[in-house]
């Protein structure tokens, strides 16, 4: 009887084993599918052109592949973004982890929580009927589908993220540095800007990179708002285009094998990369902290 | 100065005789030296624990009791950087060559410091090593459950809360409820790592007077901090002190005329 | 411009009290337009219905029976292969480099932008496996994209459970497989599940992965089998409001409707587990 239970145990440890080898490994043909495909486009187009051309013209005759005006989309989309997206949501971190009542803490966190879980093609519906047609009107630009309107939506997005990670790390914050402040005399506002937020400011720096990342990953809402227009955008009230949007608007339409569809896979690559450095270092500024 | 239970003289010439001819020995630790990642734990140890004692392991924090505990059911398996040489036997067989863990653990039972009840219900505790072996019936369970409660006095107190949930019972209960669930297995050997340290004394007391009963039918390693908990229950006492073996002898003896200063030191209180 | 501490301390609550005004009044607005607007759309029609006339009329059955089909897929992959996943990196696996490696591999590959797990999902399973455009294939990139939160959860429930349990286990000669199943995995079960059902919602909503893995533009009938194309209700939603002219506000308003109600609903499950089951802790 012993034998057959053993038998029988090592099969299941061995299907565990193999399991979770296998959803490791899966996890890593990521990276390797995309560099796959992506390389290809370095057969025809310099690496130089493809990080710094000007112009993203797939389907003209020639074509031509340079990802600058998507970067600088990204990056202006991302910048308008942080700008809403960080004092608010480091406030409300505050707000709610040192300044709120115990029973408004939970609705409000309960609204976090719900932020988080709303689709983003959701937001992005959202943004079509109210920001985008107030942009226009209140601005008087020709079209509210802007760089700006992009950036609200994903402002939203990335809350949630900053929000959950700063209150975490207030919340690490040990309590006799607190008690400390508290016993000289400190007022609540004076402990927490004094004391509290230094003491965890490589956490929200943290939380702060997390909710970029977030945004520069985001694809659904900013390409239902943003315009999508590839050329370099003129400003933030004008139609821009990222990164992401590109890859989702485009692939559809490519041919497999051709170099604009082996160059919305370097988009991808460059996506990739981008997001790993960001989550990288923010992990790291995390574990720093705990120690 | 602490005065030794009568008993433990009854049983004098016993011991005395079974550990020169080595009849009697249950468990026999030869040459073992153990450590953690490069830190010593013990130090050569050369011990024989006869069958039906009750051995008090004693000695100051770090002496390396709670390893030697550990390593009679191979529980230092589960940490990483466990090494060690010599070897230990069982009835004459090598504990780490000749048997299976999970039979070795069946065979001796620990209970550990503090009283950790599964958060299951009182009967599920009891049971839960004989379901893991495949046993089943609901009519030898609860037999073996209310004679397992009964050795280990706490029969009267539970009886009509089997299906509570176990961490609901008071701190002594929980432990004497973790000697039941040993006592289930039918162990040739039971390991106590400092029982009673969370406990009140009528709870120690409880525990104590199970441990002596026990002894007729199972053979018990105590380590202790408590030196009047030792002198109290212990036939034998052994003494350790940075991981070496210091002396071994018959309770009575050994804290009234300890053969090493150092023994002497550490149960008059001088130091520990 | 100096004021006295107290002062000082009132004026910083109400500032902080405001941003976070900021950040959660939108929510309830963005709930109250749907809910307002797209309570009116929801009939029996609306929902057991065929599209007609372009998506223009007609219902919205078969983007909710695809997204139905998507994500049971991705659990169906994921859940297994994370949860053997994270008993392997909790249990058996030591604490070595390479584990520290594949830790991080798994956070970075939770922040991942889902877009381009729909780039490796095409890659992969459409075009180097040949499911093509299928609904094996939107599941499977699904499911991948899920499975490094349901590794997290499901590790994090497994870690939290005390290790004396497992030593309790052990001792009473059980084996490790035993004390994995009767002394581990039955605590970490209300963590394993809250992660479980937010990666449902999380799949139930993602629209990116699908776009080129599976998503029909408009396709009137149910899928036969999962090398069928589907639609999906984010991707519907994202058709109708950006792909499609002049369709009725209202059928927008619906479809939205249906996708939040599904979404939110699988997040109040999990938060329902997880409050249910931490008041309930024994130990």
């Amino acid at each position: 009887m012993l034998k057959i239970g053993r038998f029988k145990e090592t099969l299941v440890e061995g299907i565990i084993k193999t399991s979770g080898i296998a959803s490791i490994f899966v996890v890593t043909l990521i990276f390797f599918f995309l560099l796959k495909e992506g390389v290809f486009l370095f057969k025809t187009v310099h690496l130089h052109d493809f990080l710094l051309g000007r112009s993203w013209y797939p389907i003209s005759d020639p074509p031509e592949f340079g990802i600058l005006p998507l970067i600088y989309g990204t990056l202006l989309v991302t910048a308008g973004a942080a700008v809403l997206a960080v004092p608010l949501g480091i406030g409300a971190a505050i707000y709610i982890a040192e300044v709120a009542p115990p029973k408004l803490k939970e609705i409000l966190k309960s609204g976090i929580e719900l932020l988080a879980a709303i689709p983003s093609v959701v937001l992005g519906f959202i943004g079509i009927v109210t920001i985008v047609p107030w942009a226009r009107q209140f601005f008087h630009i020709p079209t509210g589908l802007t760089a700006f309107s992009g950036s609200v939506i994903l402002a939203f997005m990335a809350m949630p993220t900053i929000v959950s990670i700063a209150e975490d790390s207030l919340h690490s914050v040990p309590k006799s540095y607190k008690e400390g402040a508290y016993a000289l005399g400190a007022t609540r506002w004076q402990t927490i800007y004094r004391v509290v937020i230094p003491a965890c400011s490589s956490g929200m720096l943290a939380a702060v990179m997390l909710g970029i990342g977030r945004v520069v990953g985001e694809t659904m809402a900013v390409m239902m708002v943003t315009g999508n227009s590839a050329s370099l955008a003129r400003g933030i009230f004008s139609p821009a285009r990222t990164l992401t949007a590109t890859i989702a608007a485009e692939m559809g339409e490519t041919v497999q094998g051709s170099d604009h569809y082996f160059a919305l896979f370097s988009i991808g690559i460059v996506l990739f990369l981008i997001t790993f450095a960001i989550n990288m270092t923010a992990d790291f500024m995390i574990h720093r902290k705990r120690k | 100065m602490v005065t030794p239970s009568p008993d433990c003289n009854d049983l004098k010439d016993r011991f005395a005789s079974a550990n020169q001819s080595g009849d009697g020995v249950k468990i026999e630790i030869q040459n073992l030296t153990a450590s953690f990642s490069n830190h010593g734990a013990l130090d050569n140890v050369n011990l024989s624990i006869v069958s039906n004692e009750i051995l008090s392991v004693i000695g100051p924090a770090n002496s390396g009791k709670t390893t030697l505990l550990r390593t009679l059911n191979r529980l230092n398996d589960l940490t990483q950087s466990f090494q060690m040489t010599g070897r230990v036997l069982l009835d004459g067989r090598d504990i780490y060559k000749e048997y299976d863990p999970v039979i070795l653990r069946r065979k001796v039972g620990v209970i550990f410091a503090l009283p950790m009840p599964l958060p299951m219900t009182v009967f599920e505790n009891i049971v839960y090593g004989l379901r893991r072996q495949g046993v089943n019936d609901r009519k030898k369970l609860s037999r073996i459950a209310e004679k397992a409660l009964t050795d280990a006095y706490l029969w009267d107190e539970v009886k009509d809360r089997l299906e509570e949930e176990a961490p609901k019972l008071s701190g002594g209960q929980q432990q004497r409820l973790c000697i039941a669930r040993t006592l289930a297995l039918n162990p040739d050997v039971i390991l106590f790592d400092e029982p009673c340290s969370g406990l009140d004394p009528i709870s120690t007391a409880k525990i104590e007077e199970a441990m002596m009963k026990l002894k007729s039918q199972y053979t018990i390693v105590l380590v202790t901090n408590n030196t009047k908990q030792a002198a109290r229950v212990g036939d034998r006492t052994a003494f350790f002190l940075m991981g070496k073996l210091i002396e071994v002898g018959e309770t009575a003896k050994l804290f009234t005329a300890p053969t090493d200063s150092r023994t002497e030191g550490y149960i008059s209180g001088r130091f520990g | 411009m100096k004021f006295p501490p107290p002062l000082a301390q009132k004026i910083a609550f109400f500032v902080l009290f405001v941003m976070t005004l900021f950040v959660v009044l939108p929510v309830l607005f963005v709930m109250f337009l749907i809910v307002k607007n797209g309570i009116g759309a929801i009939s029996w029609e609306f929902l057991t219905a065929m599209p007609k006339q372009g998506m223009r009329a007609g219902g919205i059955l078969p983007a909710i029976v695809g997204t139905f089909y998507l994500v049971a897929g991705a659990i169906l992959f994921a859940l297994p292969l994370g949860l053997f996943a994270a008993i392997y990196l909790s249990e058996y696996s030591q604490d070595t480099w390479l584990n520290r490696a594949i830790r991080l591999a798994i956070i970075n590959i939770a922040g991942v932008p889902s877009v381009v797990f729909g780039l490796f999902g095409f890659a992969l399973f459409v075009s180097f496996f040949k499911f093509g455009a299928s609904i094996l294939s939107g599941s499977l990139t699904l499911g991948i994209m899920i499975l490094p939160v349901i590794i997290t959860s499901s590790r994090e429930a497994i870690d939290a459970v005390p290790g004396a349990f497992r030593e309790v286990s052990l001792s009473l000669g059980a084996t490790k497989l035993q004390t994995i199943r009767h002394a581990v995995l039955p605590h970490a079960l209300p963590g394993i599940l809250t992660g479980t059902i937010l990666g449902i919602g999380r799949a139930a909503g993602e629209t990116a992965p699908i776009l080129f893995t599976v998503a029909a533009f408009y396709l009137p009938r149910l899928p036969q089998s999962i090398f069928d194309q589907a639609m999906a209700l984010p991707y519907h939603l994202y058709v109708l409001s950006t792909q499609v002219p002049n369709v009725d506000v209202k059928i927008r308003y619906g479809t939205a409707f249906v996708l939040l109600v599904i979404v939110l609903l699988m997040n109040l499950i999990a938060i329902t587990i997880r409050s249910h089951f931490r008041s309930k802790k024994k130990w």
